[in-house]
């Protein structure tokens, strides 16, 4: 008998001594999070109750990142609601357009989850944060102001997968095709209310913003969490994002975190319902086709889909790290006549970034865009919508039907270096072919 | 509670962008979010389907996004239960929490016809199918959750408690 570290974390954020798998629990949560779509409705809801104060201006974030710059009045209406919230109840973690970047992007490189922590937001990619060894998890907008309210949220504590990775990782290949080859093998369905435990020695080599894309996309197999047990990648990452002079952190980290961290794991007898082990040595990019995340086939095996669109960006892979991959391929070529690309930075840190690396200069030189950071068109809102029978080739999360403009537009998932090769060539290829 | 209305048949993983697209989420409003449900992969069920009808799907219903809006968007356009053989686990604890009646069942949606009446009983989670005069029964929520929708949703269920203290 013995613990996964979901169960670990969530056991710790209860008043309880024991805590099994489907149970119920009442967890104090750590942060909170909702944007300019979901923090309306739970700021309405948490109204309505009679709220009057936040249980900790310290411990919301508020992040309006899916239709800003403002896309229209609507929108405007929607972040003004916000933004006036956060002026009342003196939110300490709110970030207007300036200073704002897409949420999932923008709360680790803020120094604002740590290892261990519990975080819940209103968006459904929230479990994003696992890559830090957190529990984190998407839910609604009501749970959101059931926590502004008591700081509490209801959980039910769930069982485990454990996805073992082995081998050493191909050119081009990263943590978005890691999991988009694993939402391929399990389905769409296939970790539904499970905590999605990710391990072996392909991750413990894996760089941090990989892990923070196969984190990011555990949703999509329905999984409650994705989790990766913190390292010395991860303490490295929280080294250095606790140590920026200028940005606010909720808590520094002192030397007895660290240590806590480092035996924040399962126990060796912890209970799995499942064991996945999958040998990715040959693995190539992976392409996800229309219209579901789990439709997945190596680069090389989709031949003759011509493109009108691509887009590097978004909470998957809007990193610099994204943004560096994408670069190398595009210096010095053309991006395909026929086809628009869009880059869109996750945070302004990460636009900065790019500047002074001059991978700005890339995109723009190469017949780019490079946008300020949001969600746009990623789930349709703006800057890049399809029209009918338009197709794209995105770094994004899902390619559901009409997900990113008209119901018969298609996308197609992938990575920067596949979605970058695909702009030069106007069709979707193996970035070798560039 | 029991409901009645007819059934309007949907597929596998329907998810909330199929529900309710990005392009509607600047309103909370339930009525104006209402008028947009279902539109991308079902133009024809706004026009016919009647207040208290029933959507009856598959596996994985609701996968996809957290926003609240796809339920409130169900709930807005009159539909008064949805039965799916699974359900995808954020939609599910939104559903809890807004007070929509969802009901879990293995074997009723296959059996289930479009336009099919049926009549439920959420208390006792039994499924009527009139037309076809068969029964079918579904999982039972867990008391916590029960009790949850038993006060009409999540908020009012904190309220209630607070005010017992």
């Amino acid at each position: 008998m013995g613990y996964t570290i979901t169960e670990k974390i969530l056991l710790k954020h209860t008043n309880k001594s024991a805590i099994s798998a489907g149970e119920f629990i009442m967890a104090n949560v750590d942060l909170c999070l909702g944007n300019d779509i979901t923090a309306p409705l739970a700021i309405k809801e948490a109204q309505k109750y009679g709220l009057k104060k936040v249980f900790d201006n310290k411990r919301v974030a508020l992040i309006p990142d899916h239709f800003t710059p403002n896309k229209d009045v609507n929108s405007a209406n929607q972040c003004k609601l916000v933004r006036d919230f956060a002026k009342k109840h003196n939110i300490e973690h709110y970030y207007e357009v300036g200073r704002m970047g897409i949420e999932h992007a923008l709360l680790p490189e803020m120094g604002l989850v740590m290892p261990g922590d519990l975080v819940v937001g209103a968006d459904s990619h929230t479990c994003t944060y696992g890559a830090l060894g957190a529990f984190s998890t998407g839910v609604g907008s009501t749970d959101l102001a059931g926590v502004y309210i008591t700081g509490k949220v209801w959980l039910k504590v769930p069982e485990a997968i454990k996805f073992i990775f082995k081998g050493k990782l191909r050119k081009w290949v990263g943590g978005k095709d890691l999991i988009l080859y694993t939402i391929f093998k399990i389905g769409v369905e296939g970790a539904n209310y499970k905590a999605m435990e990710f391990c072996g020695e392909t991750i413990e080599k894996l760089p941090m913003d990989d892990r923070l894309s196969m984190c990011n996309m555990a949703i999509e197999a329905g999984g409650k969490s994705g989790i990766i047990a913190p390292d010395d990648i991860t303490i490295d990452y929280i080294k250095e994002v606790t140590s920026q002079k200028s940005e606010v952190t909720r808590k520094r980290p002192k030397a007895k975190d660290f240590k806590a961290w480092a035996g924040l794991k399962s126990d060796k007898g912890a209970k799995y319902v499942k064991v996945h082990e999958y040998d990715v040595s040959k693995l190539e990019p992976q392409v996800a086709l229309p219209h579901l995340p789990s439709n997945v086939k190596p680069a090389s095996e989709v031949k003759n889909i011509s493109i009108d669109q691509s887009v590097i960006g978004s909470c998957t892979n809007g990193r610099i790290s994204d943004l560096r991959m994408a670069a190398s391929i595009l210096k010095g070529k053309k991006v395909n006549s026929r086809v628009r690309l869009i880059v869109i930075p996750a945070t302004q840190k990460i636009y900065l970034q790019a500047l002074k690396e001059g991978l700005i200069e890339i995109f723009v030189k190469a017949g780019g865009v490079f946008s300020t950071p949001t969600c746009g068109p990623c789930l349709g809102g703006h800057m890049g919508i399809l029209t009918k029978g338009e197709r794209a080739i995105a770094t994004t999360n899902r390619n559901f039907l009409g997900r990113m403009g008209h119901p018969e537009s298609e996308v197609y998932l992938s990575n920067p270096a596949v979605a970058a090769a695909s702009a030069v060539k106007g069709r979707i290829v193996h970035p070798d072919e560039v | 509670m029991i409901l009645n209305g007819k059934a309007w048949k949907f597929k596998d993983n329907v998810n909330t962008d199929e529900i309710i697209a990005a392009k509607y989420l600047d309103t909370t409003d339930p009525l104006d979010l209402g008028r947009h449900c279902m539109e991308t992969i079902s133009p024809d069920f706004l026009k016919k389907a009647q207040k208290g009808d029933i959507i009856v799907a598959g596996n994985n219903f609701g996968c996809g996004s957290s926003r609240e809006h796809a339920p409130i968007s169900i709930k807005g356009c009159g539909v008064s239960c949805v039965i799916a053989k699974s359900f995808a686990r954020i939609f599910f604890r939104n559903s809890i929490n807004t007070g929509l009646p969802i009901l879990e069942s293995k074997d009723a949606p296959d059996s289930i016809s479009e336009g099919d009446e049926i009549e439920i009983d959420l208390e006792k989670g039994r499924i009527k199918n009139l037309t076809k005069n068969t029964v079918y029964s579904s999982q039972p929520f867990p008391k916590f959750m029960q009790d949850i929708v038993k006060e009409g949703g999540w908020l009012s269920y904190l309220k209630s408690n607070e005010n017992k203290k």
